[in-house]
């Protein structure tokens, strides 16, 4: 059934539309946008979005799904959910399941897991090595003719340099981008948090900023010796974005993800302070609840100086998405030491409303930061159709209203990952409906979907 | 009559009543202040007399159990609590990680709430992951004390420092103390430092900089100075502390070689004499003897480092009496 969408403020940073207006979902694609649009003569469904924002469909280049393998921290079905909670259309999920996806069969589970049992569109990415092991490449070709968008050993480096660069020289040969997550493991070793006052404080080892820097200019220079193209997972260090400044000013074709926590959180969240309430007086003494395991995440949360330079290098477009690392676990992956906790948060269902208190704040534009959700991630992919409200492209709508305020419960989460260091935070920016291919994904209670005539319009 | 009277506790013990807190727990120095300190003192001084007693037994914590829940080995952290809490008349389970169900794989949160449920009524624990304290705290009920966990924090072995340098100098305050060696991994200097500084002492750590942590200058630490060479930090010391020196330090990367360290770190008879005539040297052991401090210094007049060990009981005492009616 068609779906309208009606009086909102439409925005498309693909068209640079900022317009109050109306959009036709018709067939699964956009089929009108403007100020008034011809109401269909079949009956149809009408969301009221007066107050809202609407854009187009998320896209996350980074999450983690945990299917096959891993069910109980995640599945397809409670993974897409989430997505759609948070606004997502699009989710491309990381090859670190069990068995990784380094082969056919992989691709098509995840593939056929989500046309069954997904709501939102999931398209998989593959390993860069095989089994993740990094010794030897996986088969580039049938990954990519089985429908992999993008290859990446997540959740590990690939610490070869000479396997990196003829993974990077092989990809040349069909049309994917590799992700490499940037760690010298050698000098991330044993470590559990940003390396810094807060880990010295806290008697944790830490992982200092330069295990990063070190492989994200490697990856650089294997990039620019290759002419392939590299996209550099989780950015989190100022380091680390100069060095993709330099990249890009080169012209070595480099692109870079940051997280919504690695732009709004810093090391001190360990200790249960920091984030937003980061004004708050600091106790000399430690909380009992100081060594919050939620907080615990690779690459860490870093300093205050990090995170200002993050923001500075995706505002200016030195990094060029936003994507949440979703990294779902079960609680008792988190209820323990924190030496011997999970890294990851669940990010999902928290990403546009933490991602909103930059825009509240005003250290980054509306307009910028919905191009990092949506046609900026669909450059990359390659995929046009996507990220985007052109007539014709497909029918994936976010409606959110940038000044509700909601309290974060993390066991309201549609994912079964409640681990995130932001439970009980009141958050402003609320995603309302999600519409995925023509499809309501997802539609808070407070929104009515109203089925209608033509003659029934207002 | 005699009898009876041996077993009240000593008049000079401060009465609850005095108490400057209503503590729970005891995690790290870094929440103590000087009037809490200055009690545990005064009531550690009360408490050296009963351990004089034919009969060494108050009947303080009669009724209580205390639990000594470690999961590295130890002697004398765990033996001295075993005697303090003895000498209160607390009832003592003594168990290690190996021999229990933390060897099926039981978390931690569940060997807690195990042992509140068998009716410990303090748990002393030590653990090899920083923080193991402060979970099991945020989940029993019971008053946990933290016997030494990862390189966080070891506040009891702090506050049995700071006790025996006031019983030699007489005040803290002023005075010039420096903590040599492996910084980095050590949760006594750690704890050291928030007690020292908070009692008005000089910090100096001396040590070579791939075993000083860090971010030491950041606002939310105590003012210290790290000074790398020894001669140098030892001028004007009124008190020295070596660290011990793990041999794996040396694989780890951390140093060339154990015969560098001794060379520029070792606190020989030369060195002390660098610091003032009558510095006091203290370790919280185990000790390596022949590398972090020779033989004749361990073992010399001007060691407090056996002293330490008796202290800490008295200590260990007034931090159990400092407990009492801290938990509901």
């Amino acid at each position: 059934m068609p779906l309208l969408v009606v009086g909102g403020r439409i925005l498309d940073p693909s068209q640079g539309i900022d317009m109050m207006g109306d959009l036709l979902i018709a067939d699964g694609i956009i089929s009108q946008l403007g100020e008034k649009v011809a109401i269909p003569h079949e009956r149809h469904l009408v969301l009221r979005a007066g107050g809202m924002m609407v854009t187009p469909g998320f896209i996350d280049l980074h999450c983690h799904l945990r299917e096959p393998g891993f069910e109980e921290k995640e599945t397809i079905a409670t993974g897409t959910r989430a997505a759609a909670r948070g606004g997502f259309t699009t989710l491309c999920c990381m090859a670190n399941t069990n068995p990784p996806i380094d082969h056919r069969a992989a691709v098509e589970f995840v593939q056929q897991k989500a046309a069954a049992e997904g709501v939102v569109r999931v398209l998989p990415i593959g390993c860069i090595t095989k089994g993740r092991e990094g010794e030897e490449m996986v088969e580039m070709g049938e990954l990519a003719q089985a429908g992999v968008v993008a290859l990446s050993d997540d959740g590990s480096p690939v610490m070869d340099s000479r396997l990196m660069r003829y993974a990077l020289e092989y990809s040349r040969l069909f049309d994917l981008f590799l992700i490499e997550h940037c760690e010298d493991l050698s000098l991330s070793q044993g470590g559990v948090m940003n390396e810094g006052w807060v880990s010295t404080r806290l008697g944790l080892k830490g992982i200092p900023p330069a295990a990063e820097e070190i492989m994200v200019a490697r990856d650089i220079a294997l990039a620019e010796m290759t002419g392939a193209r590299l996209h550099i997972a989780h950015v989190s260090t100022a380091g680390s974005a100069d060095l993709i400044r330099r990249a890009k000013d080169k012209g070595i074709p480099v692109t870079a993800e940051v997280t919504p926590h690695h732009l709004t959180m810093t090391e001190e969240r360990v200790m249960g302070y920091g984030g937003e309430d980061k004004k708050a007086v600091k106790p000399s003494s430690l909380a009992l609840s100081c060594y919050d395991t939620n907080a615990k995440v690779n690459p860490p949360l870093r300093s205050e100086q990090d995170v200002q330079a993050l923001i500075d290098a995706l505002s200016e477009g030195v990094i060029d998405v936003i994507a949440t690392d979703h990294a779902p676990h079960e609680d008792v992956a988190k209820m323990c030491e924190y030496d011997l906790a999970a890294f990851g948060i669940s990010g999902l269902e928290t990403a546009l409303g933490s991602l909103m208190t930059l825009v509240h704040e005003g250290k980054i534009d509306l307009m910028a930061l919905i191009s990092k959700l949506t046609v900026e991630p669909a450059k990359i992919l390659h995929k046009n159709e996507l990220g985007t409200l052109k007539l014709g492209s497909s029918g994936d709508v976010t409606i959110f209203d940038p000044e509700a305020e909601w309290v974060v419960d993390p066991s309201a989460f549609a994912s079964k990952g409640r681990n995130t260091p932001l439970g009980g935070c009141l958050l402003k920016g609320k995603v309302m409906a999600t519409i995925c291919r023509g499809e309501v994904a997802y539609k808070d209670d407070a929104l009515k979907l109203e089925t209608i005539r033509r003659e029934a319009r207002i | 009559m005699r009898t009876t009277k041996q077993q009240e506790l000593p008049e000079a013990v401060p009465s609850l009543e005095a108490k400057p807190s209503r503590r729970r727990h005891i995690l790290d120095l870094d929440d103590f202040t000087r009037d809490e300190i200055e009690f545990v003192f005064e009531t550690a001084d009360a408490m050296k007399e009963v351990l004089e007693r034919e009969i060494k037994k108050v009947p303080t914590l009669r009724g209580k159990t205390l639990v000594t829940l470690f999961y590295e080995p130890s002697t004398r952290t765990r033996v001295s609590f075993e005697q303090a809490a003895k000498n209160l008349s607390a009832d003592v389970i003594n168990l290690s990680a190996s021999g229990s169900s933390v060897e099926k794989g039981e978390s931690l949160i569940d060997t807690a709430r195990t042992l509140q449920a068998l009716g410990a009524d303090i748990i002393v624990m030590r653990h090899y992951h920083a923080g193991a304290p402060y979970l099991i705290a945020q989940h029993v009920a019971v008053s946990v004390i933290n016997g030494g966990d990862g390189c966080h924090a070891h506040p009891t072995q702090g506050l049995l420092d700071l006790y025996t340098i006031r019983e030699h100098l007489g005040t803290i305050d002023g005075a010039k103390v420096v903590i040599i060696g492996d910084i980095l991994h050590s949760r006594v200097a750690r704890s050291n430092i928030w007690g020292l500084t908070r009692m008005g002492a000089e910090v100096i750590l001396c040590a070579p900089p791939t075993l000083v942590p860090v971010g030491l200058g950041a606002p939310a630490f105590p003012v210290v100075t790290v000074e790398p060479s020894l001669d140098r930090a030892l001028k004007g010391a009124d008190v020295i502390m070596p660290l011990r020196l793990q041999k794996e330090r040396q694989k780890g990367g951390l140093l060339p070689t154990l015969r560098e360290y001794i060379q520029f770190y070792q606190l020989d008879s030369r060195r002390l004499s660098l610091a003032k005539p009558d510095a006091l040297v203290l370790h919280p052991g185990p000790m390596n003897e022949g590398i972090e401090i020779t033989p004749e210094v361990a073992h010399g007049a001007q060691s407090v480092i056996e002293e330490q060990v008796t202290k800490g009981v008295a200590v260990r005492m007034a931090l159990l009496y400092l407990l009492v009616g801290g938990a509901e």
